[in-house]
């Protein structure tokens, strides 16, 4: 179909780019301008006395004599020890992803396949759970955890994080096995197969794409969670989203502002490394599970 | 199990202290001294109060009485405002006096602007992505999650410092609208504007990549036969492309009423609190005072989780049918 | 692992037989919350030069440490021995009954603490306060000489000033203030009502009365000095305030004492850093009494803990606060109250805060309610929805719903 498709109007044609470029700078450009703001000195980067000054970089120029200077970068991570939240946030998006992937994958199959209507409840457990706002949650935590003496520490966050998206998961893998024909899975058993292994050899293959999506956003709701990781981790263990708020804090001191705008572009990369990655298989993912749909 | 020990007891915690309130304190006078001097003040008796407390561990039992006090429901406020207000129009603006129906405002105009406008933009983003040539799809698919993927908390930080009335966006806006006094931030009417704005812009990207993905199995058949049936761009869009779309559209809406309902980050990170309150809002600003106001944020949770069902009320009827098919 | 390191611990004291580092402990747990600002990190730095052998000190240095000391300090035994506060935040503590009387341990190790620094509630020493802060005046040396002026010492001669300023073309916006929507708005009010001689309750309850003529003098007051301010002034809080005032926007404000020195730092043209200046904070309505409130950060000891954490918790929090922590950096971090400390021009201001009888902020523990209620509901006459009356009508309404919820009426 691409190779045969019809020539557009040139003047759809502009149109289109026109939309996209402009959303192209709707959508970078605030990232584009951090970048570029995070190499100068707080005063510019707000730039409360002449925009220009962010561009130019004015005040930088008085501080550093030069127009760009790393020390937003190195007193976030050198002086800060940003490093340790990066550790951390990989730590707690690993487990929890993994953890997640691997009850939802498994949950959501058995569901889909024992007949009874479950998925209407797992929709609405997901709705209440997505609906509660999490601050409310938190607080609720907060006491046991503290009594029981597991605060601060990844696990229990890990365990929170995962409880607040599973149903959410769970039920976008359930509608996604559910998509696959049970006929697949039922001539492997036919076949001799048990139902482990139809689930082995004939569902595994296939399910990526599913697995894929959901694992994403599992991955951003732990990346990019502050609700419940600033309330339940210790200051060792924090994760880089409160940390960056820990670097603008009440009562900014200065030059801390240009480690969390700092940190910030810090933290986009790995987004931008795994979208990278990903995207081909998100996209072409998505595609191949709806259309075996 | 853990997931149920986890879901359930925190929400049967949050609505059975949703009922409750903390007990009478006994007050007595004392004379409290600090680095700048003594002063006699009123403080807590702990002996008289700790035996109220071991009596009702729980609490005192209030019933209803939280939601109908003022910072919630506020029935006997709204009751007085009815009798005392001339029309509709004036009993309205009286109501918005009172923190939960201003909240309410808030919340309901930005769910219902932002969703219908996040699934038009997204879709026209996904059609137009589209159509591009192949190897700019992978830069603008990146580029086109970046505002989703950046926790909002952050990326609505970022553009308050841009919309300042010196900032980039807000000088740049002054000089389009030949108006040097214009600021985002002093006026109720452009607050709202700029969060809706900026609602539209974190959430448009999962509209795309939904749509977009969905764009992906459009059957080419039906397409092709469209065109042999001499069917325009925009009639092939509208009666094969569309109807493909529907059911994303349904999830998408869901996932956004959802989302917009609870919407917080964009107004603690726009500072909007003067102009703009929601229900997150309030259940944070109960929880953050010196004085933590554990009953009232119980409450407005309970009223979310059922303003929530409310909006999705017509969704979720669809669903049942669907999982009922004779239903 | 735990066990190895108590009997590392225990051959450790028995080897040295002498105490860890000068901090006067052994063995024993210290577990800080506080803020985050810079005066309580070093405080916390110091405290953790005890760690080592037997003691372990760790800290949580947070803005959000009033969302959790409470809860942190409920357990049994608490994770948190010791929490940072101040006299508006102890109060929650007292509430819920977590902190113990000092008075044995100040007996037995606190001699040379000084008296001014213990904090008592009817008669038990609760805190040990070791810093000071306060709102008082800063302004521009010399857009204050261009228009002819003297530093003002009433509010009155601020909107005075702030209109000659605006007139002469020197400043568009002149006056600064922290006036975002919430606690900092409130703070403000209750420094204007203070200074126009308001009670905030009646006598001996918890009944709330601001609905007076001071309560509406001071709304108006701040209302007409907003006139002079940026417009987006109820998105402002100190910092955004003190942002505006290093890019030059600004020439008198009333701001805290300890966010002084950083507007005099490398970054910030040197026109204003070098004429940026200090006094006492401002009188208002003919009052004496200074329309600011005088603020002091201290110590505390958890009750959910053995007696041996909780004496080295106390040990290694007056290592930390010992007046040999005073060095020329920590110096200009805030107004200390340990003894040896020589008042800096950075903190003129607040030392004539105290001078000049300003009321520390209520340890009540009700105000709290009040001040989340302010800072909603004011914001309605701030914009010009509504008027005085009706403003802090709402807030007697909003206060009366919250302190009858929390079982004070």
């Amino acid at each position: 179909m691409s190779s045969t498709q019809i020539k557009k109007p040139l003047g759809l044609q502009i149109l289109i780019y026109g939309f996209v470029l402009l959303w192209f700078i709707l959508a970078a450009f605030p990232f584009l301008w951090t970048v570029w703001g995070s190499f100068k000195v707080e005063l510019d980067f707000f730039s409360k006395a002449d925009w220009t000054n962010a561009i130019s970089g004015a005040r930088t120029q008085v501080v550093y004599g030069k127009a760009f200077t790393g020390a937003g970068y190195d007193g976030a991570w050198i002086q800060e020890e940003f490093w340790r939240a990066f550790r951390n946030t990989g730590i707690v998006c690993f487990f929890t992803v993994l953890t997640s992937l691997t009850i939802a994958t498994l949950g959501g199959y058995a569901l889909s396949r024992s007949g009874f209507r479950y998925a209407f409840w797992l929709l609405i457990i997901a709705l209440i759970f997505r609906a509660l706002p999490p601050i409310t949650l938190v607080s609720g935590y907060l006491l046991p955890f503290f009594q029981w003496n597991i605060w601060g520490i990844l696990p229990t966050t890990i365990i929170v994080l995962v409880a607040i998206n599973q149903p959410f998961t769970l039920w976008m893998l359930h509608s996604f096995f559910q998509k696959i024909p049970k006929e697949l899975d039922e001539s492997a058993k036919v076949d001799g197969c048990t139902q482990f292994q139809a689930f082995k050899h004939v569902i595994i293959p296939i399910m990526w794409p599913g697995v894929i999506t959901a694992g994403l956003f599992s991955f951003l709701l732990a990346y990019n969670d502050f609700a419940i990781t600033a309330m339940l981790l210790s200051q060792e263990n924090q994760t880089m989203v409160p940390k960056i708020n820990s670097f603008m804090g009440t009562t900014q001191t200065e030059g801390n502002v240009m480690f969390a705008v700092a940190a910030v572009v810090s933290a986009i990369i790995p987004l931008f490394i795994l979208v990278m990655f990903f995207q081909r298989q998100l996209v072409s993912g998505l595609t191949a599970g709806a259309v075996k749909g | 199990m853990a997931m149920f020990l986890f879901i359930a007891l925190p929400l049967v915690s949050v609505v059975s202290q949703s009922f409750h309130v903390p007990h009478d304190k006994v007050l007595i006078t004392v004379e409290n001294c600090d680095p700048f001097g003594c002063t006699s003040q009123t403080q807590i008796d702990h002996t008289l109060t700790q035996e109220l407390y071991e009596a009702e561990p729980l609490g005192q039992w209030a019933g209803l009485g939280i939601y109908f006090d003022r910072g919630h429901l506020a029935i006997t406020e709204v009751g007085e405002m009815w009798r005392g207000s001339s029309d509709l129009g004036d009993f309205f603006s009286t109501l918005k006096n009172l923190p939960f129906y201003r909240a309410m405002g808030f919340t309901l105009t930005f769910t219902f602007v932002v969703t219908p406008l996040v699934i038009l933009v997204g879709f026209l983003i996904a059609l137009a992505v589209n159509s591009l040539h192949q190897r700019l799809k992978g830069l603008m698919i990146f580029f086109s999650l970046l505002p989703m993927i950046v926790t909002p908390l952050i990326g609505s930080l970022i553009l308050f410092w841009m919309i300042d009335s010196r900032g980039i966006i807000g000088t740049g806006l002054q000089v389009l609208l030949e108006n040097p006094d214009l600021s985002l931030k002093a006026s109720t009417g452009l607050t709202w504007v700029t969060l809706i704005i900026y609602g539209i812009w974190h959430a448009a990207p999962f509209a795309f990549i939904v749509f977009y993905a969905g764009l992906q199995t459009v059957p080419k058949e039906t397409l092709e036969s469209a065109m042999i049936d001499g069917a325009t761009r925009f009639q092939q869009i509208f009666h094969v492309v569309i109807p493909h779309l529907v059911p994303l559209v349904a999830f998408v809406a869901l996932m956004q009423l959802m989302d917009n309902f609870r919407v917080f980050e964009p107004i603690i990170g726009f500072h909007a609190e003067a102009h703009a309150t929601s229900l997150s809002w309030i259940i944070y600003n109960d929880l953050g005072g010196e004085t933590r106001l554990l009953s009232s944020a119980a409450t407005t949770s309970v009223l979310t989780i059922i303003g929530v069902s409310i909006l999705l009320a017509p969704v979720l009827v669809r669903t049942w049918r669907e999982f009922n098919p004779k239903g | 692992m735990l066990k190895k390191k108590i009997a590392f611990a225990i051959a450790f004291a028995a080897l040295s037989s002498s105490v860890w580092a000068g901090c006067g402990i052994s063995d024993g747990r210290v577990s800080i919350v506080g803020n985050e600002f810079p005066a309580i990190q070093a405080v916390g730095s110091a405290a953790a030069e005890c760690a080592g052998g037997g003691v372990e000190v760790t800290k949580n240095l947070t803005a959000d440490h009033q969302k959790i000391n409470v809860q942190g300090m409920t357990g049994n035994p608490a994770e948190y021995t010791t929490a940072i506060i101040a006299n508006s935040s102890i109060v929650a503590l007292m509430v819920d009954d977590v902190i113990r009387p000092l008075d044995d341990l100040v007996a037995k190790h606190g001699q040379d603490i000084q008296k001014h620094q213990l904090v008592t509630v009817d008669g038990n020493i609760m805190a040990v306060a070791f810093m000071a802060n306060a709102q008082h005046l800063v302004f521009r040396a010399d857009i204050l000489e261009a228009a002819g002026l003297n530093p003002p010492t009433t509010y009155e001669e601020m909107l005075v000033a702030a209109a000659i300023i605006r007139d002469m073309g020197l400043m568009q916006n002149p006056v600064g203030g922290a006036y975002k929507a919430g606690w900092n708005i409130a703070e403000e009010f209750v420094n204007m009502y203070i200074g126009h001689g308001g009670e905030f309750f009646e006598p001996g309850t918890a009944q709330v009365s601001i609905n007076n003529q001071a309560g509406v003098d001071a709304l108006h007051m701040m209302k007409a000095l907003s006139h002079f301010m940026n417009p987006d002034y109820l998105t402002h809080d100190s910092n955004a305030t003190s942002a505006e005032w290093k890019a030059g926007n600004v020439a008198i404000m009333n701001m805290w004492g300890s966010r002084v020195g950083p507007l005099k730092s490398d970054e910030v043209a040197a026109e204003v850093a070098s004429n940026t200046d200090i006094a006492g904070p401002m009188t208002v309505g003919g009052g004496s009494i200074p329309a600011s409130t005088l603020w002091w950060d201290g110590w505390t000891v958890a009750k959910n803990i053995s007696d041996e954490d909780a004496e080295a918790t106390f040990l290694a929090m007056k290592h930390a606060v010992r007046p040999e922590m005073l060095n020329d950096e920590t110096k200009m971090l805030a107004v200390w109250l340990i003894e040896g400390y020589e008042p800096t021009a950075a903190s003129r201001g607040v030392v004539a805060a105290a001078q000049m009888g300003t009321k520390p902020y209520p340890m009540v523990s009700y105000q709290g309610l009040l001040h989340s209620a302010l800072g909603a509901e004011i914001i309605d006459f701030m914009m010009g929805k509504e008027d005085a009356t009706t403003a802090l009508a709402d807030v007697e309404a909003a206060y009366t719903a919250a302190a009858t919820e929390k079982g004070y009426l």
